[in-house]
C-alpha cells in the first residue's frame, strides 16, 4: 500500500447496517428504531449496535415480546411521516405478526390509490448453519418476494449492508431488509472474512434493485444472494485452479429484481447455477428458471440448474442441517456438472 | 391436591439443576473455536433453566400420567419434572438419533408424546396448543389437563391474551404458568409491561389469578394444587404467576451486561441452598443426605450423558424423511 491511498477501515456487517442508520437518524430527525433488545443489548445480531448510546431511549426503543403491536405500530408512525426502522429479530418470528406486513405494510399503498405511503424499514435476521434448527433458521425471502408491495433488499457484505440501509430508510415503500446472521461477522458465530470489509465512513446509497456481479467469469453464472455469495465466491476462486471461471451474481434485492443483469451474463456463459438458501418449490430459484425462460431458453447450453432446501424445515443436528443447507461443496458439485 | 413431600420436591430440583450445570459444562467443553455457538458436542442456542426450578417442581408435582405441558425455549426443567425421558432428551439435545425427535428438534423442539409434553422456540406459541389438548381431554371425557407454560415476555403476545379468553370461554382444563424471571432477554418487566401481576390479566379475562413470590417452591405447589384440582374438577382454567430468577443468561454466551447490579444478588437468591436450609431448619434434611441427593442426580445425569455421546448420529439423508406422515 503506497501512503497516498485512503487507510482502509474494516467493519463488520452488522456494525455497517447500524453506521447506516445512525448517520439517517442524524440526518433526519423523523428516523427511529424499535423492536426486540435493539437497545442496550444493540440487537441480538448487532444490527443497532452503539445506537442507544448515541440516540438514547426515546429514538432507540425496546419494545415488549409484541410483534403485532409494534410493527403495526411502525405502520402507524410511517403512514403519518414518520420513518420507522422496525427490527423483527428472527424473520421465522413473522408467524405472529403476518397480517401487519403482508395486509397492512404491504398493501396500505394500493389500497390507498397512491395516496398513502409506508415509509418504513422492516429489518429481520435469516438463515442457518448453526444448528438453531426449524425455528429459528429460514431465509424465507421467497415468501415475502412474492407478496406484492414490499420491497425485498438482501445484503451479501458490509459495502452493501451500509448502502442498502441508507437506501431502504430513505425509500418512500416498505422495504424488507433481511440480513443473514452468518454473515453479520459476529464474534460468536463462525465467519467467512467475507463478512468483515472496508466500508467508507461517509454516508452512500446502493440502488435496491441493482444486481451486482461479485465476481467476473465466462463458463458458468451462479445467481445467488446473501451467504450464498460468499460461499459462491470461494468455490469461484477454487476453480480457477480447474480451469473453471464463474462468474457469481449478488442479487441483493429480490423486489425489484434485477433481470437484465441475470439474462446479461446467462447471455455470455450460457450456464447458470441458482443457489438459495431458502426452499426450493415455489420461490427464486423457479422464478430466475421463469426470467430466463420467458426470455430466450436456447441461451442456455446445459439445463437449467439450481441449488436450494429441498423442501424440508431447517433439521437440528449438524449432519441433517448440513445436508440441507447449499454448502460449498454441494455448489462446487453442481458448477462441476454443468461443465461435464 | 397430591400430599406434600418436600424431600422429593428437593430431590427434583436438585436433580434439574445438575441436569442443566452438566449441560452447561458440555455446551462449552467442546465449542472449538471456543465463540462458536455452532460448533461443538451440543452446537445452537443453548437457554438453561438454572434458579427457575421452583416452577417446573412445584407445579409438575401434581400433575399425573397423562397430564400435558407445552413449554417454551427453556423447557429443560418441566420437561425433566413431568417425567421426559432424560436419556432420549440428552440425545436429542447432542443430535442423536436415538434423540426424541431423531436429531431434528434439538433442544427448544422437544417432543415426548408418551408424557404429552412439547415446546416452542416460538414465544407464547405454546399457549393455544395447551388450549387445545384440554379441549380434547374435555371432549373425550378424562380428568387430564393441559398445563401452558411461557416467561413474562411471552405474556404480551397475542396468543397469550387470545387463549386465556378461550379457555375461560370454554372452561378448559388449562393451567397458565407464567414464568416471571424479570428479564426478556435484555427487556426487564419493567420496560415491557404496564401491569405488574398477570394475575390482575386473569381476572379481567374471567379466571382465578394468583402470583406466587419468592420463587418458593411449596407456594407454586400450594397454588398448582389448587387450580389443577379446579382443572380437573371442570372448574375451568387458571392462571399463576411465579416470580422467579434467571440465574445464567438468556442463552449460553449472552455477557448479560445489559443486567448490572442485578447480577451482585443472585447467589443469595438461589433456591436451592435456600430450600435445603428451609428444610435443615425443620429437620426435614441432613447433611448425609445432600450429599446422597447430589450424588445420585450426578449419577442420574452422567448416565444420560454417556448414553447420548454413545449414540450413532442420524444420517445426512435422514434430512429428508418425516416431512409428511
Amino acid at each position: 500500500m503506497t501512503s497516498t491511498e485512503t487507510p482502509t477501515r474494516r467493519i463488520t456487517t452488522a456494525k455497517a447496517m447500524a453506521e447506516g442508520i445512525a448517520l439517517e437518524m442524524r440526518r433526519d430527525p423523523a428516523v427511529f428504531v424499535m423492536g426486540e433488545d435493539v437497545g442496550a443489548y444493540g440487537g441480538i445480531f448487532g444490527s443497532t449496535t452503539d445506537l442507544f448510546a448515541e440516540f438514547g431511549a426515546d429514538r432507540v426503543i425496546d419494545t415488549p415480546i409484541s410483534e403485532t403491536g409494534f410493527i403495526g405500530a411502525g405502520i402507524g408512525a410511517a403512514v403519518e411521516g414518520l420513518r420507522p426502522v422496525v427490527e423483527l429479530m428472527f424473520i421465522d418470528f413473522y408467524g405472529v405478526c403476518m397480517d401487519q406486513i403482508t395486509n397492512h405494510m404491504a398493501k396500505i399503498h394500493y389500497e390507498s390509490g397512491g395516496n398513502v405511503t409506508v415509509p418504513m424499514v422492516l429489518m429481520a435476521a435469516t438463515g442457518g448453519g448453526y444448528s438453531d434448527a426449524a425455528q429459528h433458521s429460514q431465509c424465507l425471502w421467497g415468501t415475502f418476494a412474492h407478496l406484492p408491495g414490499i420491497k425485498v433488499v438482501v445484503p451479501s457484505n458490509p459495502y452493501d449492508a451500509k448502502g442498502l440501509m441508507i437506501s431502504a430508510i430513505q425509500d418512500d415503500n416498505p422495504v424488507l431488509y433481511l440480513f443473514h446472521k452468518g454473515a453479520q461477522g459476529l464474534v460468536w458465530m463462525e465467519k467467512n472474512p467475507r463478512s468483515i470489509a472496508h466500508v467508507p465512513e461517509e454516508s452512500f446509497t446502493v440502488p435496491i434493485g441493482q444486481a451486482a456481479i461479485a465476481r467476473q467469469g465466462t463458463d458458468v453464472t451462479i445467481v445467488t444472494l446473501s451467504l450464498s455469495v460468499q460461499h459462491s465466491l470461494d468455490v469461484a476462486e477454487q476453480l480457477v485452479g480447474e480451469g473453471i471461471s464463474v462468474e457469481v451474481i449478488d442479487l441483493r434485492s429480490l423486489v425489484p429484481l434485477d433481470t437484465e443483469t441475470v439474462l446479461t451474463s446467462v447471455a455470455k456463459t450460457g450456464r447458470v447455477l441458482v443457489v438459495d438458501e431458502d426452499y426450493r418449490s415455489f420461490g427464486l430459484t423457479g422464478e430466475i428458471a421463469a426470467v430466463i425462460a420467458e426470455h430466450d431458453p436456447t441461451m442456455l447450453k446445459k439445463p437449467f440448474r439450481r441449488l436450494a432446501v429441498p423442501d424440508v424445515p431447517i433439521p437440528y443436528a449438524r449432519v441433517l442441517e448440513q445436508a440441507v443447507l447449499p454448502t460449498r461443496d454441494k455448489i462446487t458439485d453442481h458448477v462441476k456438472e454443468l461443465m461435464s | 391436591m397430591n400430599p406434600l413431600n418436600r424431600l422429593d420436591l428437593y430431590k427434583q430440583m436438585v436433580r434439574i439443576r445438575q441436569y442443566e450445570s452438566r449441560i452447561l459444562q458440555e455446551y462449552h467443553a467442546d465449542k472449538k473455536p471456543a465463540w462458536d455457538i455452532g460448533a461443538g458436542l451440543i452446537p445452537g442456542e443453548m437457554h438453561l433453566s438454572a434458579g427457575q426450578e421452583p416452577s417446573a417442581v412445584g407445579v409438575c408435582a401434581n400433575l399425573k400420567q397423562g397430564d400435558a405441558i407445552t413449554a417454551p425455549h427453556r423447557p429443560h426443567h418441566f420437561a425433566l419434572a413431568h417425567g421426559v425421558d432424560m436419556n432420549a432428551m440428552t440425545a436429542e439435545i447432542y443430535g442423536r438419533d436415538t434423540g426424541l425427535c431423531h436429531g431434528k428438534g434439538g433442544h427448544m423442539h422437544l417432543f415426548d408424546p408418551e408424557h404429552h409434553f412439547s415446546c416452542s422456540g416460538i414465544i407464547a406459541q405454546g399457549y393455544p396448543v395447551a388450549c387445545g389438548q384440554a379441549l380434547a381431554f374435555k371432549r373425550t371425557g378424562t380428568d387430564h389437563v393441559a398445563v401452558a407454560v411461557a416467561g413474562e415476555g411471552a405474556a404480551n403476545q397475542g396468543a397469550f391474551h387470545e387463549s386465556l379468553n378461550l379457555a375461560a370461554l370454554w372452561k378448559l382444563p388449562v393451567i397458565f404458568v407464567i414464568e416471571d424471571n424479570d428479564w426478556a432477554i435484555s427487556v426487564p418487566r419493567s420496560h415491557s409491561t404496564a401491569n405488574a401481576s398477570n394475575a390482575d390479566r386473569a381476572s379481567g379475562y374471567g379466571m382465578p389469578g394468583v402470583r406466587v413470590e419468592n420463587n418458593d417452591v411449596e407456594a407454586v405447589f400450594e397454588a398448582a394444587g389448587v387450580a389443577i384440582d379446579r382443572a380437573r374438577a371442570g372448574g375451568g382454567p387458571s392462571l399463576i404467576e411465579i416470580h422467579t430468577v434467571r440465574l445464567w443468561g438468556h442463552f449460553e454466551g449472552d455477557a448479560q451486561a445489559y443486567r448490572g447490579a442485578d447480577l451482585d444478588t443472585l447467589d443469595a437468591r438461589d433456591p436451592i441452598p435456600l430450600y435445603a436450609a428451609t428444610l435443615a431448619e425443620i429437620g426435614d434434611l441432613s447433611m448425609d443426605q445432600v450429599a446422597s441427593i447430589a450424588a445420585d442426580a450426578a449419577a442420574e445425569v452422567d448416565a444420560a450423558i454417556t448414553f447420548a455421546t454413545s449414540s450413532p448420529f442420524p444420517t445426512a439423508d435422514d434430512a429428508l424423511l418425516h416431512v409428511f406422515a
